[in-house]
């Protein structure tokens, strides 16, 4: 028997049975489906994630109080926290610091005319515009060292506010009215393009002392961030920094109590984050290939239980051992791979869709195809398998007897 | 005339739990090529179990068994699938059609097996000796028993065997298209077909040559019959019924059902 009649009669036996080859094939089209839909979602997010820490620039420090092997907590538990003190310390005592600032954050509903916006604050001093990079305006300019000194309530917006709350309108010299006080928009800053907590398009600025002493009622630092002289200087500033902070921040056991980190170790950590979560969303995702690896199975028997008299007589004119064998498998392995090619297409479809829904690229990758194809093909022989291996292995004279 | 098929103390005998059926002891018998043999007897005689064996879909339990100068008593599964891919054609009771398939890509299916090219003319001409040209591309649902049983006879001959082998052929079909059936048969073996009929009608078994009867497992009966019945004959004396070739789908629901594996 030539190896393309073996694929025809696959193909006949599973038209032949329309519906219940669809119905079979499904639990392989959403197995194969939701493997492609979920790495594609784990690699998408976790490319917009860089993608944010990117153009926040790459001599950047960050200091975090409280960091915890496994997250970041930017709570203030356990009274260890960061403050104005360090600030001025760091900046004493580190050489290799072109600039320094603390910065506190909050969510908040900003309010214009008869718009909201849900947003964030960030508290920082002006010199954040260097620091993060946010130099290029769309109009206006940043609030000064004397809005700092006098706790002004001045405010800069990002690009993204700009759009929900002005509507391409005029901003500067107008009101937003943040937890029921007023601010005065100074400057909106350019497009950066960004997503997420650390959109720097969805935050508004405001000067440090004003967001803690009048809007959020914060004496501690949430993050100190730092822009370092050279940038080919990190490791050594980061190392100064520890160092630095390690006299008043250290605990009793000598452990840091902050984390200091650059922005490949932040890449870093993103990429063992979505890893994990990749690793289980597609683990979930596998076990739905498997189960419809096993209803391939399932109707395979069946279907070998129906045609024991045509097993029957195809031994009586003379198939093979083999042929029966490779009839079989190749009629599940042909159920996997339309199943599997369907499912590279539901997946797609539904990567592009949900990546809209969260804003981030959509990412479907080759190897996770070529994975997921090659999958359901195996998905196919196993468990084709056993069933082909009871049809070639009826006698032809007991299953043409059978009724 | 030269022996085809050459049995000599053949035996079968089923374990069933701690009992031992002898379903055939001892059996010699040679068949010629272009013989017409008929082989006959009570069910549990034996006749089927013979059957099967001559068949090659079983093996003896003791023996020779020689077919076409070969002892094929102690070949494997695969072996023996060739020899009945090569040297057998099958016509069964149940015609045992592929449902859904064509009755042409049915004729062909010996010729997938044997891996021979050209298979559509091959096949087209066995549909043509047993007069179908015309339903070829017709369904087993769509065609009458008679028709259906001279589509499984198209696919005894195809591989064009030594030996067909007919169990009950006539067994599902009315009197008129089991003498139908029967005349065809009796044109192949004209034609010098050697066939093997199993039947347990004494007028079917009347058509053949020779005729051997079992009982209790062995030969008790082989005799040349006399003056066998010529169907074409029998056929013509027959009142010729309107539309013989045409059953309506009612009257043809019995054979359909017992041919689908639904």
């Amino acid at each position: 028997m030539r190896p393309w009649d073996s694929f025809e009669s696959a193909l006949r036996a599973i038209v032949a049975n329309k519906l219940r080859s669809f119905l079979t094939m499904l639990g392989v089209v959403i197995g194969v489906g939701s493997v492609i839909a979920m790495i594609g979602i784990g690699e998408g997010t976790k490319k917009k994630s860089i993608e944010n820490l990117e153009i926040m620039g790459s001599n950047l420090l960050t200091v975090f109080p409280n960091w915890r092997r496994g997250g970041m907590s930017m709570g203030s538990d356990a009274g260890m926290t960061l403050r104005d003190s360090d600030v001025e310390m760091l900046k004493r005592e580190v050489p290799l610091i072109k600039n320094i600032t603390g910065t506190v954050r909050q969510g908040v509903m900003a309010k214009h005319g008869n718009k909201t916006h849900s947003t964030s604050v960030f508290g920082a001093l002006p010199i954040v515009k260097d620091i993060r990079n946010l130099n290029k305006m769309l109009e206006g300019g940043w609030y000064t060292d004397e809005d700092e000194v006098f706790s002004a309530q001045k405010a800069v917006i990002g690009y993204q506010v700009w759009q929900e709350l002005y509507d391409g309108n005029n901003a500067v010299g107008t009101n937003i009215r943040l937890k029921n006080q007023n601010f005065e928009v100074v400057g909106v800053v350019d497009f950066k393009g960004g997503s997420g907590m650390w959109n720097p398009d969805d935050q508004i600025y405001i000067p440090l002392s004003t967001a803690k002493t009048r809007l959020m009622g914060k004496t501690n630092l949430d993050m100190i961030q730092i822009q370092a002289t050279h940038t080919d200087l990190m490791i050594l500033t980061q190392g100064q920094v520890e160092d630095t902070l390690m006299k008043t921040r250290g605990s009793a056991m000598g452990e840091p109590l902050f984390r200091v980190m650059n922005q490949g170790e932040a890449i870093e950590q993103i990429e063992t984050q979505t890893r994990l979560l990749s690793i289980l969303l597609a683990g979930i995702a596998s076990v739905s290939l498997l189960v419809g690896g096993i209803g391939i199975m399932n109707i395979m028997l069946v279907s070998v239980t129906e045609r024991t008299r045509e097993i029957g007589l195809r031994k009586a004119i003379g198939a093979k051992r083999g042929s029966i064998l490779s009839q079989f498998l190749l009629e599940s392995v042909v159920m996997c791979l339309v199943g599997g090619v369907l499912g590279i297409a539901l997946g797609w479809t539904s990567v592009i869709a949900i990546s809209k829904a969260l804003q981030v690229p959509p990412e479907v990758h080759t190897p996770a195809i070529i994975t997921a194809f090659g999958f359901s093909a195996m998905v196919g022989i196993f468990f084709g398998l056993y069933p082909a291996m009871r049809a070639s292995r009826l006698q032809p004279m007991v299953a043409l007897r059978s009724e | 005339m030269k022996p085809i098929l050459e049995v000599e103390g053949l035996s079968k005998d089923y374990v069933m739990g701690d009992m031992v059926v002898h379903a055939l002891r001892d059996v010699s018998i040679t068949i010629h090529e272009g013989e017409f043999l008929a082989i006959m007897g009570p069910s549990g005689s034996g006749k089927s179990t013979f059957m099967n064996l001559l068949g090659c879909l079983d093996r003896p339990t003791a023996g020779k068994f020689v077919l076409a100068g070969r002892n094929v008593a102690g070949l494997d599964d695969n072996q023996l699938a060739e020899i009945r891919n090569k040297y057998i054609g099958f016509v069964f009771q149940q015609f045992n059609l592929l449902p859904r398939t064509s009755a042409l890509k049915n004729v062909e299916l010996p010729l997938i097996y044997a891996g021979s090219r050209n298979r559509h003319a091959q096949a087209m001409a066995a549909i043509e000796k047993v007069g179908l040209a015309q339903r070829a591309h017709h369904k087993p649902n769509e065609m009458s028993g008679g028709q259906q049983q001279r589509v499984a006879i198209a696919r005894a001959i195809v591989n064009d065997p030594m030996v067909i082998f007919a169990d009950e052929p006539t067994g599902n079909l009315d009197s008129r298209t089991s003498e139908e059936i029967m005349a065809l048969f009796q044109e192949l073996n004209r034609q010098g077909k050697t066939i093997v009929l199993v039947t347990h009608e004494d007028d079917i078994a009347h058509h053949c040559k020779r005729s051997v009867r079992f009982r209790d497992g062995r030969v008790v009966f082989d005799e040349v019959i006399e003056n066998p019945i010529d169907a074409r004959d029998k056929l013509s004396q027959m009142p010729d019924l309107e539309a013989v070739e045409y059953v309506p789908s009612g009257a043809r629901k019995k054979s359909v059902a017992a041919d689908a594996p639904a």
